[in-house]
């Protein structure tokens, strides 16, 4: 299964699930919420942080985090 | 009396929030703090028309009402406290326009708990631009509220948003969706026990096992046994609770928000393709932090050099014009040097936040910790460590209370550990007067000045400390933590000159207030303990004479020997002779044993004391570096201020953790004494240890 981390620079997915212990509330109440767009807009030296577009709102997240969201890619 | 309306400005960041209170406020604002914590209390009074006036409180920004820090804690401890002298008669919902899907989150929460809320939705102005339309309506019926639509750049819609606060009790209390639907039963037995609560209040104190101080608990009594067994469980309503908001406002939404993407124009990512570039991105940034420290160090020190001037001639004046006594030495040797060596900084600190407010107005600063985040975490930092870290170059107050924002608590406590080590402007008067000293005036290579080159070094070596102890900590320090970071990318904005302007003022005033308190009380206290003694103090001038009966002096030699008795033999003398044996390895005298004492409150305390030992008794206003250069070490019969005592007493103050200020907030943010004294065990002992090995090798 795709996450996150593993969107290209400018490539979108569709939010699937992902583990509320390892995911914070924070995250969700800034709009990552499973059924939600997620873009991948520009990626950190060494692939570390990334600056999501997720639903209409910026905001960039670390890797380890984002390893667990999963996603489905859109093509 | 006039009916005052109770208002608090609630919002998530990035929205304005603290514009729209500029412009409701004005200048009539004023800044504390909440009893006990280092928030900052901002309120202000607004004049509504008819007579009316408003008081305005504006609270910490936060993204929904689950807190998870001080600042946050502050808005539902005040939200939940109907008697709180600050409880709201109605809130103003702040929401940025282009991020209303985001910020309405907020704005159920606060309807959920029955205060009337009015909707401002900010920068309204930017609508024609991102082709956004609102049918506010449409909008006003779904969420049971009043919409006022502002633009706080353009001082727009702010005539409609006060009509609204003059009326707001006709403004609905009612909630405008119903989010116990994810545990019915569970709420349904809650109501049965509470029937007269808001249920999202009840909700609110069962969900945060966070000590809310002020709150009234008799109101909540018995809400204990409703706590939820696991926290895993816990955690899942939580998450159903803002999924279901967010249903609830994309359905509000999607009927009455409509953006037109062809006709948007984005400009984001055309500065963000330079401005966070894996190149361009650190070169900029580091441009940046170049034009900072020019202005820092050196376009604020024309202004430094006026203070200075005008306070030594202040001094001489008053010496000279009023009448002679206690009172008159006190005011022109103790309190008038004393006051502008804090005065001095202004310059310094102000451009500091003019740079750091303009910086996180445009919206910049959230780039750079995108950039840096990977390098700091090397370090065991986080990305947002670079804002404390880089306002530590003024003051370790602000920066410290700048770490909020660092979710993970590691690299939170080891920035706020490590910051003390950057070269706060409170070192500054210190290196300043003894490079000069020390330092031989020369030129490398004709071009870079060995004093200048010295003071880079001292920049270099503060920053390296604090990198290379914040390595060590993290290894370390153990502490499990999750590596749990998420900063808002917001959108660039050119900044209001006059929230730039305010937050200026506002940060340099509280700077100087809080500073110089403390260093006028130790002024003050200095100056009394030089000045008076026990018995051989009052009968210097006979002992002196009788000890140099015969000899050939001039009047002026004797009286100078006079001046040195009775220094030594008073109150500071004897504490100062005292100390010596602790300070004379690290090449100091007992002068500068005391001066190391006093500075222990602040740093830059060191020169005040120096210059009011050595003035103390004198009668001609020389500058505190001429004396320095002049005092002769009786023991080494040469000048006291020498390349080995001089380089010993740099890299003192590099090193030690000189400031009371700083341990009271650490004390506060890590809400306990073990880190604070750590930090001063650790700071001086290495402090110390330094001075002893360079002044030995060096000597």
């Amino acid at each position: 299964m795709p996450t996150i981390a593993s969107l290209k620079k400018g490539q979108k997915g569709i939010i699937k699930t992902f583990s509320l212990d390892l995911v914070p509330l924070k995250l969700l109440e800034m709009g990552c919420l499973p059924g939600n767009e997620v873009t991948l807009v520009q990626l950190a030296p060494f692939h570390d942080p990334l600056y999501l577009n997720i639903n209409g709102s910026h905001l960039a997240i670390r890797k380890e985090i984002a390893a667990q969201i999963e996603i489905e890619l859109i093509p | 009396m006039a009916q005052q309306i109770n208002v608090a400005l609630v919002g998530n960041p990035n929205t304005g929030k603290t514009s729209v209170f500029n412009r409701l406020t004005g200048l009539n604002q004023k800044v504390g703090n909440y009893p006990g914590i280092t928030v900052e209390k901002k309120e202000g009074l607004s004049k509504l028309g008819r007579g009316k006036k408003a008081h305005i409180l504006d609270l910490p920004g936060t993204y929904s009402l689950n807190a998870s820090s001080v600042d946050e804690n502050v808005v539902i401890e005040l939200l939940l406290n109907k008697n709180d002298k600050d409880f709201p008669d109605v809130a103003i919902v702040v929401c940025d326009v282009e991020n209303l899907k985001r910020n309405l989150l907020l704005f159920t929460q606060i309807k959920d708990l029955g205060i009337p809320a009015i909707l401002a939705i900010n920068m309204s102005d930017r609508m024609q631009r991102k082709a956004i339309s609102i049918d506010i309506p449409a909008m006003e019926a779904r969420l049971e509220t009043k919409i006022a639509l502002i633009s706080s750049r353009k001082n727009e819609g702010f005539e409609y948003l006060k009509e609204l606060i003059s009326n707001y009790k006709n403004i609905s209390t009612k909630a405008c969706m119903d989010a116990t639907v994810i545990a019915p039963e569970y709420f349904e037995r809650l109501k049965r026990t509470f029937p007269n609560q808001e249920l999202y209040k009840l909700w609110l104190v069962i969900t945060h096992d966070v000590n809310f101080g002020k709150l009234d608990r008799n109101e909540f009594k018995g809400v204990g046994s409703f706590q939820i067994e696991s926290t895993g469980t816990l955690k899942r309503l939580q998450q159903k609770e803002t999924i279901k908001r967010y249903q609830f406002i994309n359905e509000t939404l999607k009927e009455t928000l409509f953006i037109d993407t062809a006709n948007a124009k984005d400009l984001r990512s055309r500065f963000d393709r330079v401005l966070t570039h894996k190149v361009w991105g650190y070169v900029i940034f580091f441009g940046i932090l170049l034009l900072m420290f020019q202005a820092i160090f050196d376009w604020s020190s024309y202004p430094m050099d006026f203070i200075d001037t005008t306070f030594a001639s202040l001094s001489e004046w008053m010496m000279h014009t009023l009448p002679p006594g206690d009172f008159t030495n006190l005011l022109a040797e103790g309190i008038v040097p004393g006051l502008g060596g804090i005065i001095i900084f202004i310059p310094q600190i102000a451009f500091l936040f003019l740079f750091i407010s303009v910086l996180e107005e445009s919206g910049y600063m959230s780039r750079v910790v995108f950039l840096m985040d990977r390098i700091m975490r090397k370090f065991g930092l986080s990305g947002k460590s670079v804002v404390p870290l880089v306002s530590g170059t003024a003051c370790a107050i602000p920066a410290i209370m700048a770490t909020r924002n660092i979710e993970n608590w590691k690299e939170r406590l080891i920035t706020i550990l490590v910051t003390p080590f950057t070269t706060c402007s409170a070192r500054l008067p210190v290196y300043l007067i003894i490079i000069s000293l020390v330092i031989p005036e020369e030129r490398i290579m004709g071009i870079f000045s060995l004093q200048g080159l010295t003071l880079m070094f001292l920049y270099f070596l503060g920053f390296a400390s604090a990198i290379v102890s914040a390595y060590l900590l993290d290894k370390v320090l153990k502490i499990r933590n999750r590596s749990f970071f998420v900063i808002e990318m917001p959108n660039y904005k050119v900044p209001m000159p006059k929230n730039v302007v305010i937050t200026v003022v506002e940060k340099t005033k509280s700077f100087v207030l809080g500073a110089g308190k403390i260093i006028l009380a130790i002024s003050v206290i200095l100056w009394v303990l030089a000045s008076y003694g026990p018995s051989n103090f009052k009968k210097a001038e006979s002992l002196v004479m009788e000890a140099n009966k015969g000899n050939d002096i001039s009047q002026k030699e004797l009286e100078a020997k006079i001046a040195s008795f009775k220094l030594e033999h008073s109150y500071i003398g004897i504490i100062g002779k005292g100390l010596e044996p602790a300070v004379a390895p690290l090449g100091y005298d007992w002068k500068i044993g005391i001066a190391i004492v006093s500075s222990f409150a602040a740093r830059e305390v060191f020169v005040g004391t120096l210059a009011t030992i050595y003035s103390v008794g004198s009668e001609e206003k020389e500058t505190i570096r001429n004396r320095m250069a002049a005092e002769i070490n009786p023991i080494l019969g040469a000048p006291q201020f020498n390349f080995a005592s001089g380089v010993s007493l740099l890299l003192f103050y590099a090193f030690a953790m000189q400031c009371m200020s700083t341990l009271a907030v650490v004390r506060k943010e890590t809400n306990s004494w073990k880190w604070p004294l750590w930090q001063l065990f650790f700071m001086s002992s290495l402090a110390y240890i330094v001075a002893l090995g360079t002044y030995q090798i060096l000597n």
